[in-house]
């Protein structure tokens, strides 16, 4: 399969996941962003020689991996893209690292932890997100952009630009196999057709916006893009479900005894 | 370019929110002034164009490998900067929540990466200079090729820099820096071709869709630009002029090492009375009052010295356009 029927089924994938119907999925928005914005602010937080910190934050994914009956294998598809970069990165620390741990009879660079600690901190903040992509759908997130005055015009673009991803990816995937069809043996688009092939959809995508326009002001559009979402408000459980996770980020994130097994295993490293 | 969230901390993040949000604001205020209700699906599309445009692998001739579009600039060429920059942040939001292409704690740090220099300096700085008498062929390749680098070459920087200043890597930021802008710099190359291919394209199809733009973004307002020149010609000659480096400039030092001496010794006849002319005529010799070493005559130089070069700039100008006309006429 080549990258866009990949990313078209990944959208599939995930919009299925976030319209099941399990109580986290019935949530209201806000509480689930506010709380997945709060535990990566605090994982990313962690010190970088504090492995067991850094560790002990898994302890919240387990339970909204839980809670949300997710497969974790599907959700480390998703690392393709992060961890090539945090993994480069961080290779650097063992090897320009001056700071030296002792383990028993053995010595090893400081930047051993701060690598395991950076790939960590990526795992769990892509884990994170997934989460909460795969319980909340776009339009629900955009209502939530909206409770806290994210303005209307940027939640409206990120809405209009979801609805058609789906559609200009199919368009791009057909001229794109159709180019394949035509050009056998070869690995991406030839530099003639650069301009014409990718010209072609914009002029496209151009008179499509045009009739888009039609269409919308044919159902009444001034301006705001209504959906279902919009009109809840947060109720008990919304803010029940908040006050445990963000008790749950705190603990795990400021509890002395956890601290003090990473502290332990780093050496006292800061 | 996208960057994870395990490479920013928290101050980082939010310094780089607070700033996009700053040009976002900005940016909402314009396109809400501009008043086009057309514009708004239009850049919804584009900005799902640009999303699976970015998917397309291009070969690049004479290698093995391919490149991808650089959608920033794309967007600010065909639908303004302002609204480009509105599209770009819709895109950035969708790729990190479905596809965690950048995180959700680094979203500010992206969009000021890819999309605000992409939009605004791309646009601002190259795009627009070189196409304002008019769109040509030639005009369209060399702002794409130059607006594309220049853009991917700050973005790398901004990378840099934030990962650096977020204490996440050992590595000394000046050699992160130099890969970072080495690889992107032959990045930023082909981008730019793949953008100009698909400029030209549209230019030979559709010429209108470049030129409106042009036309629109030609229409800005002198008075404004030379009033906040001049405030910045004076903060920087007047305010700023207190804190100047004691130290020798780059040329004094590199003097300093060659010949160990910051000031080359002048004594022949011809640099005499080079020097008394110059002592008679300088109205602030040494960046000062005559016979007075007070901040108020560093001050006052530096505002004179501004207020003089505006001056001319702004005569110059008036001369060149008298004789324009002149000469059309």
């Amino acid at each position: 399969m080549n990258k866009l029927s990949v990313s078209l089924s990944e959208i599939y994938a995930l919009e299925n996941l976030a319209r099941r119907k399990l109580w986290i999925n019935e949530l209201h928005p806000l509480p689930k962003l506010i709380v997945t914005i709060t535990y990566i602010a605090a994982l990313t937080g962690v010190a970088k020689y504090d492995v067991g910190g850094v560790l002990v934050m898994g302890v919240y994914l387990a339970i909204a991996f839980g809670l949300s009956d997710l497969s974790l294998a599907k959700a480390l598809r998703r690392m393709r893209l992060v961890l090539p970069l945090v993994c480069c990165l961080g290779l650097a620390n063992p090897l320009l690292d001056g700071n030296r741990i002792m383990l028993g009879a053995f010595s090893f660079s400081a930047g051993w932890l701060s690598l395991l600690t950076l790939a960590c901190k990526g795992v769990f903040a892509v884990l994170a997100s997934y989460q909460l992509i795969a319980t909340t759908p776009i339009d629900k997130i955009c209502a939530a952009l909206r409770a806290v005055r994210v303005p209307q015009i940027l939640v409206v673009q990120i809405l209009l630009t979801y609805r058609y991803v789906v559609l200009l990816l199919k368009q791009a995937n057909n001229i794109s196999q159709a180019y394949s069809l035509r050009a056998p043996r070869q690995k991406g688009l030839h530099f003639k057709v650069w301009g014409s092939l990718l010209g072609q959809l914009l002029l496209r995508s151009f008179d499509r916006a045009d009739a888009l326009y039609g269409s919308m002001l044919l159902r009444g559009f001034r301006g705001e893009y209504y959906y279902a979402a919009s009109a809840a408000k947060p109720r008990l459980r919304e803010v029940a479900y908040l006050v445990a996770m963000a008790a749950l980020i705190l603990i795990l994130r400021c509890l002395p005894a956890i601290k003090a097994v990473g502290a332990s295993l780093t050496g006292g490293l800061p | 370019m996208h960057m994870a969230d395990a490479l920013v901390n928290p101050a980082v993040a939010g310094t780089m929110y607070v700033a996009s949000a700053a040009v976002a604001a900005y940016s909402i205020k314009k396109v809400r002034q501009e008043n086009d209700a057309r514009k708004i699906p239009l850049m919804g599309i584009m900005g799902a164009f640009v999303f699976a445009a970015q998917m397309l692998n291009f070969t690049i001739p004479g290698t093995g490998s391919s490149g991808h579009l650089c959608g920033g600039l794309l967007l600010a060429a065909l639908l303004g900067p302002y609204a480009a920059f509105l599209t770009m942040i819709a895109i950035l939001t969708i790729q990190c929540l479905l596809f965690a292409d950048g995180g959700l704690l680094a979203l500010g740090c992206n969009i000021w990466n890819m999309a605000f220099y992409g939009c605004f300096i791309g646009y601002f700085g190259v795009w627009q200079p070189l196409l304002r008498s008019g769109a040509s062929k030639a005009k369209i390749i060399a702002a794409s090729v130059l607006g594309s680098v220049l853009t991917l070459q700050l973005g790398s920087l901004s990378v840099a820099v934030e990962t650096t200043l977020s204490g996440i890597t050992e590595l000394p930021f000046g050699v992160f820096a130099v890969t970072m802008q080495s690889i992107h710099l032959a990045i930023g190359a082909v981008e730019g071709m793949i953008i100009a291919c698909v400029l030209l394209f549209i230019y030979d199809a559709r010429p209108e869709l470049i030129d409106k733009n042009n036309a629109a973004a030609a229409r800005f307002s002198y008075k404004k630009t030379l009033a906040a020149l001049a405030a910045a010609a004076f903060l920087f000659g007047g305010a700023f002029s207190l804190a100047a480096s004691e130290n020798p400039d780059g040329l004094e030092w590199s003097l300093g090492q060659v010949a160990g001496t910051e000031e080359l010794d002048a004594d022949s006849p011809a640099h005499a009375q080079a020097a008394a002319i110059q002592e008679a005529i300088a109205l602030l010799p040494d960046y000062a009052f005559k016979d007075s070493d007070s901040a108020y005559g560093t001050v006052f130089s530096g505002v004179f010295g501004s207020a003089v070069v505006i001056l001319v700039g702004v005569g110059a100008c008036v001369i060149g356009k008298f004789f324009r006309h002149q000469k059309y006429e």
